[in-house]
């Protein structure tokens, strides 16, 4: 049986059979309808935190409360994060010894991890200085927006560790394939957005 | 139990919040109407769990129903679901239609805050509950066999989207029987949603129902875009599919785009009443305009969500029940296609007197306007597939006439109401309320129960008794006129809507012949469930193996009634338009396969059920504060998921021989069977063999 490689959104694998490879191409084109609709809930956020931008009632501001330090070390860990996950995508492709993909894996978990922690920290420092969603409704539209984000993160993570166990478990069969490669588009969408959060909150937030 | 124990385990439950104990402590009517409604619901739920353990039928519900993926059944369950809340939010009606005309100048049967909510669980439970499941369950049920399919594109999240809708359904029932409904409203509007107005349990009961709702609304979009874009057989090019499809796919990419808006929506409610955020309240920077910019950014694609589907079912009744093929298809395609974009760019129009300019409202009124065009296309073709066609007038295309009437009645007062200084004078009354069941009863109910007649011999193998299925469409469309001509009268002369009292004499006849219409919308339920009754009854006398019965042309009706798990013992290869109708005038209509192959099917999980089960369990835990079920509902529920993921064995292959013995089978049933002119389609002769005539 000679190997069949066709086109769909992510990397590109070589599939044993062409049943694999048309149910790849089902699994992902269906994944990535998904991310099209999570990102339309992104959007509306987006929308809503513009909207809401000046509702700041007498409270903090957003160049009050935003720190480019912690913010720019945030966005410097995710992408280096969406990196590692394309370094296991490409452990996978070419085949490599499964430790190698579930050492890029890992990696990709860790810096995850980092992040979420660097940010729960960005939060409890916004707290620290009354700057909760409670207090206004510029906050709320920050604290529905950003931490929605970490959300996908944090869920992002605990996908990761369920697909490390199964690499362990399964070795890389049809199903794992799939999805990791599920899971790269989820990691990689999810940078995308930072970095709108990045420009649009951070950076526009400190500009003013 | 001491003090501080009884919130921590029930949360904010308490004796009082029993429709049981609130009739004993105040004999009121408008309460022995709740405790009577509560009281059905236990008695209903207890009855049908009896029935099951006496018929001993629990492992067989459980094994060909519950667990399954085959997307016929869950299409099936889909409509049970419909019938179920349909009767519910209908008696609702009936029920404030009688508050209404016993109400003029006297206080009535139903207490105001009992009458609120019954007009938000009745415009909740048809909206989300009603024609949302029936829409899904005619699309996952008809789709794939059109376009010559095993199954959707992800068996799996369809069984979940099922069960997160029957979830958010059971919600909706357990709140008659534990606390009580919004009064908010079907659209939930805030600042009246927040805790400062209403701090009960009611919004909370709307806001879950409907987020889980619209989670398993999402998913089943997503599905069935997915399958038609990858799932269609060999020669079914997009422009060969037929129109229900079509509006399917244009459905399905509205679901998509359109539900995360209500997803955002109502989270930011909850946000707002559970975390104190300030999204929507009157203080600290609330601003209640985003909520109706999001609602109706979901709420006007919604109406094209409802409303495509059925088109899709009149253009296939039409096209078949007129023995032509469908008149101006591309022109339809495009039609579809332009509706469902224009919906995204007029939702300004349920909102004309909040406060925009009146810039911004003329070009959403433009907009709205623009809708009609496409609209208009789609009625002349139908208009001319029935031209010098031979029209039978079964049940489904009875429905199909007098939608085509009453939609355009419906559309003329669209036209009145998106023309925004006629919108100031008749907003907020029962103008508008008489407008949008002008449409939406045409334009899904009618064409829902079009589908319903039309494809259930393919579903279940006998046809549905066309006597009564007159009957109950004479009270439909009878109902219909008398209930709803009169709101058009009463909103233009003043009378809002969702009015407990009235205290205009003048009022009083039409509220009468209005009551009258509910009545006789009641019989149409009635008369509904009869004619599902007498069918089954007759079953045997009725029955259309082959598979056939209305001589149509789609890939569907190429195949045994029911059909077999696989659908297709082979998968077809399509030519044409009506692929079904060109092979049977070639005289290959049925061509044997030369051998059959294994067909690996998905095998049954219970993920669905389970899904279903904690979400609602989670839901409640959060309407109640029940935090420690709340937890235990979401923990639960990422557990199966991630149980889920690790499972392997997710086919059942049908060998060979079973499939060649069921083709057999049905072969045999072919050649059995006369075939049988169009003219004797309603008699016991139709075995489901068409008789090929002469063009």
């Amino acid at each position: 049986m000679s190997a069949v490689e066709g086109i769909h959104p992510g990397l590109n694998l070589a599939h044993p059979h062409a049943e694999a490879q048309a149910e790849t191409e089902t699994a992902l084109f269906g994944f990535w309808v998904f991310l099209m609709s999570d990102a339309v809930i992104f959007a509306l956020l987006f929308a809503t935190y513009g909207v809401m931008l000046h509702a700041t009632v007498g409270g903090p501001t957003p160049s009050g409360v935003y720190e480019i330090g912690p913010a720019l070390l945030e966005t410097v860990i995710l992408l280096t994060s969406s990196f590692t996950f394309g370094l296991a995508s490409i452990a996978m492709k070419h085949g490599a010894p499964r430790r190698r993909l579930l050492g890029w894996l890992g990696v990709t978990l860790a810096l995850g991890l980092a992040f979420l922690v660097l940010e729960v920290r960005d939060f409890l420092t916004m707290f620290a200085q009354g700057a909760t969603p409670m207090r206004s409704g510029y906050l709320s539209s920050f604290f529905a927006l950003v931490p929605l984000h970490g959300l996908h993160v944090a869920a992002g993570c605990l996908w990761l560790a369920v697909m490390m166990v199964q690499v362990v478990v399964f070795g890389i069969d049809e199903r794992v394939r799939i999805n990791v490669l599920r899971l790269g588009l989820f990691w990689h969408f999810l940078d995308i957005v930072w970095i709108g959060l990045f420009s649009v909150v951070y950076l526009q937030g400190l500009i003013r | 139990m001491n003090a501080p124990l009884w919130p921590a385990v029930f949360g904010r439950f308490g004796w009082m919040d029993l429709p049981f104990v609130r009739a004993w402590q105040d004999p009121s009517v408008s309460e022995i109407i709740g405790a009577g409604a509560g009281g059905l619901v236990v008695f209903g739920g207890l009855a049908v769990v009896v029935l099951v353990t006496w018929l001993g039928r629990w492992g067989y519900l459980w094994r060909e129903w519950f667990t399954t993926l085959d997307h016929k059944k869950i299409g099936v369950m889909y409509v049970v679901i419909a019938f179920v809340m349909l009767s519910r939010a209908l008696v609702e009606a009936v029920l404030m239609r009688m508050q209404q005309a016993a109400a003029i100048n006297a206080p009535g049967f139903v207490a105001p805050d009992h009458f609120a909510q019954l007009f938000t669980t009745h415009g909740s439970i048809m909206i989300f509950f009603m024609a949302m499941p029936f829409l899904t369950g005619a699309i996952n049920y008809v789709m794939p066999l059109q376009i010559g399919a095993r199954d959707v594109a992800f068996p799996l999240l369809n069984a979940v989207s099922l069960w997160l809708t029957a979830g958010a359904a059971g919600l909706m029932m357990v709140s008659l029987v534990i606390g009580r409904f919004s009064t908010g409203g079907w659209t939930g509007y805030p600042p009246y949603t927040e805790l400062a107005f209403s701090p009960d349990v009611g919004p909370d009961y709307w806001i879950w129902a409907v987020t889980l709702g619209s989670i398993g609304t999402t998913l089943s979009g997503l599905n069935f875009a997915v399958t038609i874009y990858k799932k269609r057989c060999p020669g079914m090019d997009l422009m060969r599919m037929p129109m229900f499809c079509w509006t399917s796919l244009c459905t399905a990419i509205l679901m998509i785009f359109a539900m995360p808006p209500l997803t955002v929506a109502t989270a930011l409610l909850a946000l707002d009443r559970y975390l104190g955020f300030h999204f929507f309240t009157n203080d600290l920077g609330g601003n209640m305009m985003n909520y109706a910019n999001l609602i109706w950014l979901f709420g006007h694609p919604e109406v094209y969500i409802l409303i495509l589907p059925a088109f899709g079912v009149y253009s296939e009744v039409i096209s078949t029940f007129s023995s032509k093929e469908l008149y101006g298809y591309t022109s339809l395609v495009i039609a579809t296609m332009a509706i469902a974009v224009l919906s995204f760019t007029v939702w300004v129009h349920h909102f004309f007197t909040m406060g925009q300019s009146a810039n911004i409202n003329a070009v959403f009124g433009i907009a709205t306007m623009a809708i009609g065009l496409p609209t208009g296309v789609k009625i002349y073709d139908w208009i001319w597939t029935m031209f010098r066609g031979r029209v039978r007038f079964s049940v489904s295309m009875l429905y199909s006439l007098a939608f085509m009437m009453t939609f355009v009645l419906g559309g003329l007062t669209g036209i009145v109401l998106a023309f925004p200084p006629l919108d100031y004078l008749v907003h907020n009354t029962l103008f508008l309320v008489a407008h949008f069941h002008n449409m939406l009863i045409p334009g899904l109910l009618y064409g829902m129960l079009a589908g319903y007649n039309y494809w259930f011999p393919k579903a279940f193998g006998f046809r549905l008794d066309e006597t009564w299925g007159r009957i109950s469409f004479g009270c439909w469309v009878a109902g219909f006129y008398l209930a709803f001509m009169p709101l058009y009268v009463l909103g233009a002369g003043g009378m809002t809507r969702r009015s407990q009292a009235v205290f205009e004499p003048a009022f009083r006849p039409w509220l009468y012949i209005a009551g009258i219409g509910a009545l006789v919308l009641l019989c149409a339920l009635v008369t509904l469930f009869v004619q599902l009754w007498v069918s089954i009854r007759n079953r045997e006398s009725t029955r259309v193996p082959v598979g056939d019965p209305w001589n149509a042309g789609g890939l569907e009706w190429s195949i045994p009634a029911p059909p077999p798990e696989y659908n297709f013992a082979v998968i077809p290869t399509v030519r044409d338009r009506d692929p079904f109708y060109v092979e049977k005038e070639a005289g290959n209509a049925y061509p044997r396969p030369k051998r059959y192959e294994p067909i690996a099917m998905p095998a049954n999980s219970m993920t669905g059920p389970a899904l279903g089960v904690l979400g609602a369990v989670t839901a409640f835990g959060l309407v109640w504060h029940m935090w420690w079920l709340a937890g235990l509902g979401l923990a639960a529920s990422i557990a199966t998921i991630i149980a889920r993921s690790f499972v392997r064995d997710l086919y059942r292959i049908v060998p060979a021989a079973e499939v060649g013995r069921i083709d057999r089978r049905w072969r045999k049933e072919i050649d059995r069977a006369k075939p049988i002119g169009r003219a004797v389609e309603g008699t016991p002769a139709n075995r489901g063999l068409a008789e090929v005539e002469a063009a």
